[in-house]
Parts: C-alpha cells; structure tokens; sequence
C-alpha cells in the first residue's frame, strides 16, 4: 500500500485531503452500508454499543435509555458527515474529527466481522476475505493518518 | 492514576456516616479494555481529547490497556464516571465502569 500523506495543513488551519479517485469512491460506498447495518440492528456492529456495567443487567438497561441514543446519533452522524463531505478537498477540524469517527467506525464493524486478532495474519491471494481484509488494512493506514494529524493540535 | 475530576474525589470525615452514604462515597472507576480493532494511536489520541491528559501519561495508559488488559483511566462519582463511559463509548472504546473496592 502506497503511504503517501493524504492529509496536508493548509495556510488558513484547514486540511486538504489528497485522496486518489479510488480511494474517494470506496469511502463513498462504506458509511451507508454500516449505517444500514446499524439501523437494521446486525451482530457486526455491536462493538459500537458496548456494555457499561459487565455485571448488572438493571444498571445497564438504565444506561442503555438514559444514553443509547445519544450514543448512536454520535456514531450516525460521524458516518454521515464522511459521506457528505467524501470528495471534498479540504476539511476543517470539526470534519475532520468526523473522518476520525466513521474511519474508527468503519473499522470496528469490519473487524468484527473478519474477527482479526492482534496479530496481523496475511490472507492468501484468492482467499475470498482477501478484499474485505485490504479494505481494512487501508481504512487502518488512513485511520493512523487522521491520528497523527488532529493530535498534532495538542502540542501546541 | 490521578482523578479526571479531583475536585470530586471523596474527602476524610471526622463523623461516622451510615454505611449507605459511606457506600455512595466509594467512588467508581472507569475501565478501558483491550481490543484487537482500536488502533494504539487512535486510544492515546481519545484519552488526551476526553480526559486533557498529558501526551506521556495518555500514552502509559494506552500501554496498560494493551499489555496488561486494562486501565482505570478516571474515578469519581457514579454520574461522572457515567459520563465518561459515554464518551467513551461514542469513541468506539470498549469501556465498563465499576465501583471500586
């Protein structure tokens, strides 16, 4: 994978987002898919909804109401700025923190479903997780960007 | 691991207070688990954001959470220590709370 910078500063603090054609066209297709995973309630993105309370099955159901749906407006509107802003060339912070959630988002639900370890396992060609794990991979590389990049705001 | 909220952490009392005050007075703690998926940047990037920790001590907390497991990353008061989860949690981070012992 080709790891040139896809994020740059710009002079007025904003970022520009140098992202090739192919890479813009597969971010366009994967925060709706997740969307609609989570809307139609799928096994694969249960990492989004954790349990607060591991052992109290009250507390937690008073947690799930009180902050349920603030959870999940949180993750649904990261993924919908990445969506609306996908071929855009620049990015101010509040998007960009935006990016930040839905690539995280993006991963926590194809993770899931490829059930990765810490270890890293290469695929063999032809395998037919092969994509899925390469769009992982890129989501990740580009994750890690984003990082680098808005935890360069804490320095100052 | 210092407190992200000092100003609420319990104090010492010359009076003994009934046990059920004594038990709302233990604070909780939240906990931060390790997972496969959270990249080790990303998890240090969320403490700093959520918590104003320092780049050195978010970056010992992330390395408990992969070496050892675990880590409490704040304390305090059940709404707080709610609160926190919560973040927590519209992070992606996989993160429990529980009452100290």
């Amino acid at each position: 994978m080709i790891r040139a910078r896809r994020l740059r500063r710009g002079r007025d603090g904003s970022w520009q987002l140098r992202l090739p054609a192919a890479e813009r066209d597969l971010l366009r297709t994967l925060p709706s898919q997740v969307r609609q995973l989570i809307e139609a309630g799928d096994d694969s993105t249960r990492r989004l909804f954790p349990p607060a309370y591991a052992d109290d099955v009250a507390a937690e159901s008073e947690y799930r109401q009180m902050v349920g749906r603030s959870i999940l407006a949180s993750h649904t509107e990261a993924l919908r700025i990445m969506e609306s802003t996908v071929d855009a060339a620049m990015l101010d912070d509040e998007e960009l923190n935006a990016w930040l959630g839905a690539l995280n988002d993006l991963r926590l639900v194809l993770g899931t479903r490829l059930d990765v370890s810490e270890e890293f396992v290469p695929l063999p060609p032809g395998h037919s997780l092969a994509p899925a794990m390469a769009t992982y991979s890129y989501l990740s590389m580009l994750q890690e960007q984003v990082v680098i990049a808005l935890a360069s705001g804490f320095e100052k | 691991m210092p407190s992200a909220n000092p100003a609420t952490a319990p104090t010492r009392r010359d009076l003994p207070t009934p046990r059920s005050d004594r038990e709302a007075d233990r604070p909780w703690v939240v906990i931060v688990w390790n997972d496969p998926i959270n990249l080790m940047s990303y998890v240090t990037f969320v403490f700093q954001k959520l918590f104003g920790y320092s780049r050195a001590h978010a970056t010992k907390l992330m390395l408990d959470v992969h070496q050892r497991g675990r880590a409490v990353v704040s304390s305090g008061p059940r709404e707080r220590a709610e609160l926190d989860v919560m973040r927590l949690h519209e992070h992606g981070l996989w993160a429990t709370m529980e009452h100290d012992v």
